[in-house]
């Protein structure tokens, strides 16, 4: 018998041999092509670094930009400026995009939902500048001038659908038990909703949206003709305010070189803020999970 | 028994059905008191009629079991007994649910309340992956609002009671999905008992434990008699024979046959039921 069984094991040399071939074939592409795609990521960084950090100092930091002609000075107020921005545009969009996503994942069936969710598929897609555009004409020509107000307002729109999306989908992925375990022990649907649903899919809800805060603060073409640009600190919610990114679009395309070198260090400070964002996000989601 | 909001209600309350049992529990051998009564209750997904008229009324502080074969509406009896069925899209409920002797699919009825005093295990063990192994176990009550004076002895206790507590009392802080498919569930029943449900429906709660664990479970539906009303689905026929006093034959959303368990097993009047248990049923 065992002379018989052992030959049932090895598998033919050849289609063994072909089989494993093929695996290491298909693995290598795949790390080969990964590694293609972080090429483009990582040359970014890398060059950002080498040409921004030089011009990152102290009073890049804490210092208004200076008249053409003066070298030095800073980008303090653009930092605070997209700071402000892009807060102002978690305040207006996040809570939209929350609430319509929670919709669309719990109780949106009929037509109101399909509407939202094809509305939201579509302003996804929108160019920003268009955004741009309609909040130009939304509440720059109505109010008279260029304003943080109608930045945040260019930059929650660009928020909301994807906000609104990755909410439902994560919301979605939760499974269906858990739901109603929570309703077998006697809770209410909107508890359930919150304390479990939503509870079980914040993670990646949080990251959805650290992606889509990542996206707007790096948004150009929808400040230039919202929020404009400010030499000053912007002394109100009405006035206009300088940005990182447009700042870095006025200094890049200026004949300066002290203003490019300024613009590399404004790419870098961003790129940096950007990252440092994300995994502040992630580091809270995940102890939170863990729970201690 | 209020299955009723709390808040103010406006018409007047529904006529109760007067369940057997005199006023204050008197304790002569009268007839027996009935908790939960199942009225010719139909249910079904969409157009597909899962239960056909099930009539079955439940005793206080009994065991009763549901046997049929896979697919015949186990579950979904079970589920239509504290509002469960309807939750999944298209479910539907026909019929009446008496809970001592009112109905649970009345009007003004409350199905939060309703699950609240009907608590559920479920065929797959669904613990809640954020919260810790004792924040699971006190989920029902914490979620609900309700504050927990002492929670870890009420953690000790509901652990204990399903025969958990030596094997997770070092990692009551662990996530509740870290534990075995076993230990998930023991742990879903330990959560429904904190709720001190009068009623508590299990379905198949031992189809993924191990012998130790299952004597465990049947040594706690024992205990639980006392003081609750149990119905448990099971498969499997030893355990309906250890841990029921009734026993009801489910077929093709039907109830064929209800009685003591002794009779079902021994001498059932239907022949279905009888080549059921007997194993020869194709
Ligand atoms: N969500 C659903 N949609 C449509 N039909 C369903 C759904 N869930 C169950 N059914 C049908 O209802 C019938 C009864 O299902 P149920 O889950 O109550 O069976 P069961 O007796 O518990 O079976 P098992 O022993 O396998 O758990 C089955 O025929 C099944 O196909
Ligand atoms: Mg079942």
């Amino acid at each position: 018998m065992s002379t018989r069984a052992a030959p049932l094991l090895e598998a033919s040399d050849s289609s063994y041999k072909l089989r494993k071939a093929k695996d290491r074939l298909i693995r290598g592409l795949c790390v080969a092509f990964t590694l293609l795609a972080l090429v483009p990521l990582f040359s970014v960084l890398y060059y950002l670094t080498a040409r921004g950090i030089g011009g990152v100092n102290l009073a890049f930091f804490t210092e208004l930009p200076r008249p053409v002609g003066e070298t030095g000075g800073g980008m303090a107020n653009s930092i605070v400026g997209s700071a402000q921005l892009v807060g102002l545009a978690c305040l207006f969009g996040i809570p939209p995009g929350l609430l319509a996503g929670i919709y669309l994942a719990e109780s949106g069936k009929g037509g109101l939902a399909k509407v939202i969710r094809f509305t939201a598929d579509v302003l996804a897609g929108v160019p920003s500048i268009t955004v741009g555009v309609f909040v130009y004409s939304l509440l720059v020509l109505t109010l008279g001038r260029f304003s943080m107000l109608a930045g945040a307002v260019a930059l929650a729109v660009l928020m909301v659908p994807t906000v609104t999306r990755t909410t439902e989908e994560l919301m979605r992925l939760v499974p269906e038990q858990l739901r109603e375990a929570g309703l077998g022990l006697g809770l209410p649907r909107w508890r359930v909703t919150l304390k479990i649903t939503l509870r079980t899919a914040l993670p990646g809800i949080a990251t959805g949206i650290m992606l889509a805060v990542a996206r707007v603060a790096g948004e150009t073409a929808p400040l230039l003709f919202t929020a404009f640009s400010n030499r000053f600190w912007n002394d109100g919610i009405d006035q206009p305010v300088s940005s990182l990114p447009v700042q870095i679009y006025t200094y890049a395309v200026s004949p300066f070189e002290d203003w490019h070198q300024q613009a590399w260090a404004a790419a870098f400070v961003l790129v940096v803020f950007i990252l440092i964002l994300n995994i502040t996000a992630r580091l809270l989601v995940r102890h939170r999970v863990k729970g201690r | 028994m209020n299955l009723e909001p709390a808040e103010p209600v406006v018409t007047a309350p529904t006529p109760k059905v007067k369940a057997p049992s005199a006023p204050g529990g008197a304790e002569e051998p009268s007839a027996p008191e009935v908790k939960l009564s199942a009225e010719d209750l139909r249910a079904r997904f969409g157009t597909t009629q899962v239960l056909k008229g099930i009539s079955m009324p439940i005793e206080a502080r009994t065991v009763t079991a549901v046997i049929g074969p896979s697919g015949c509406g186990k579950s979904t009896f079970v589920r239509c007994l504290n509002r469960m069925h309807e939750v999944a899209p298209g479910a539907v409920v026909e019929g009446r649910v008496l809970l001592d002797g009112q109905d649970i699919y009345g009007a003004q009825v409350d199905p939060v309340l309703v699950r609240r005093h009907i608590g559920m295990v479920f065929q797959k063990p669904n613990p809640f992956p954020t919260l810790s192994i004792q924040d699971n176990v006190l989920a029902g009550l914490r979620l609900n609002g309700t504050r927990v004076p002492n929670p870890a002895e009420v953690v000790e206790r509901r652990l204990r009671q399903v025969a958990l507590w030596d094997e997770v009392k070092d990692g009551l802080d662990r996530s509740g999905t870290s534990l075995s498919g076993g230990q998930q569930q023991r742990l879903c029943i330990a959560r429904s008992l904190a709720l001190e449900p009068e009623v508590l429906l299990m379905d198949e709660p031992c189809s993924a434990l191990d012998p130790i664990a299952t004597a465990r479970v049947e040594e706690l539906i024992h205990e639980l008699r006392a003081d609750y009303t149990i119905v448990i689905v099971t498969h499997n026929m030893q355990q309906a024979a250890r841990v029921a006093d009734t026993t009801a034959f489910f077929y093709m959303g039907e109830l064929v046959e209800y009685d003591q368990t002794d009779v079902i097993f021994t001498r059932p009047k239907q022949r279905k039921t009888e080549d059921y248990i007997t194993g020869r049923f194709g």
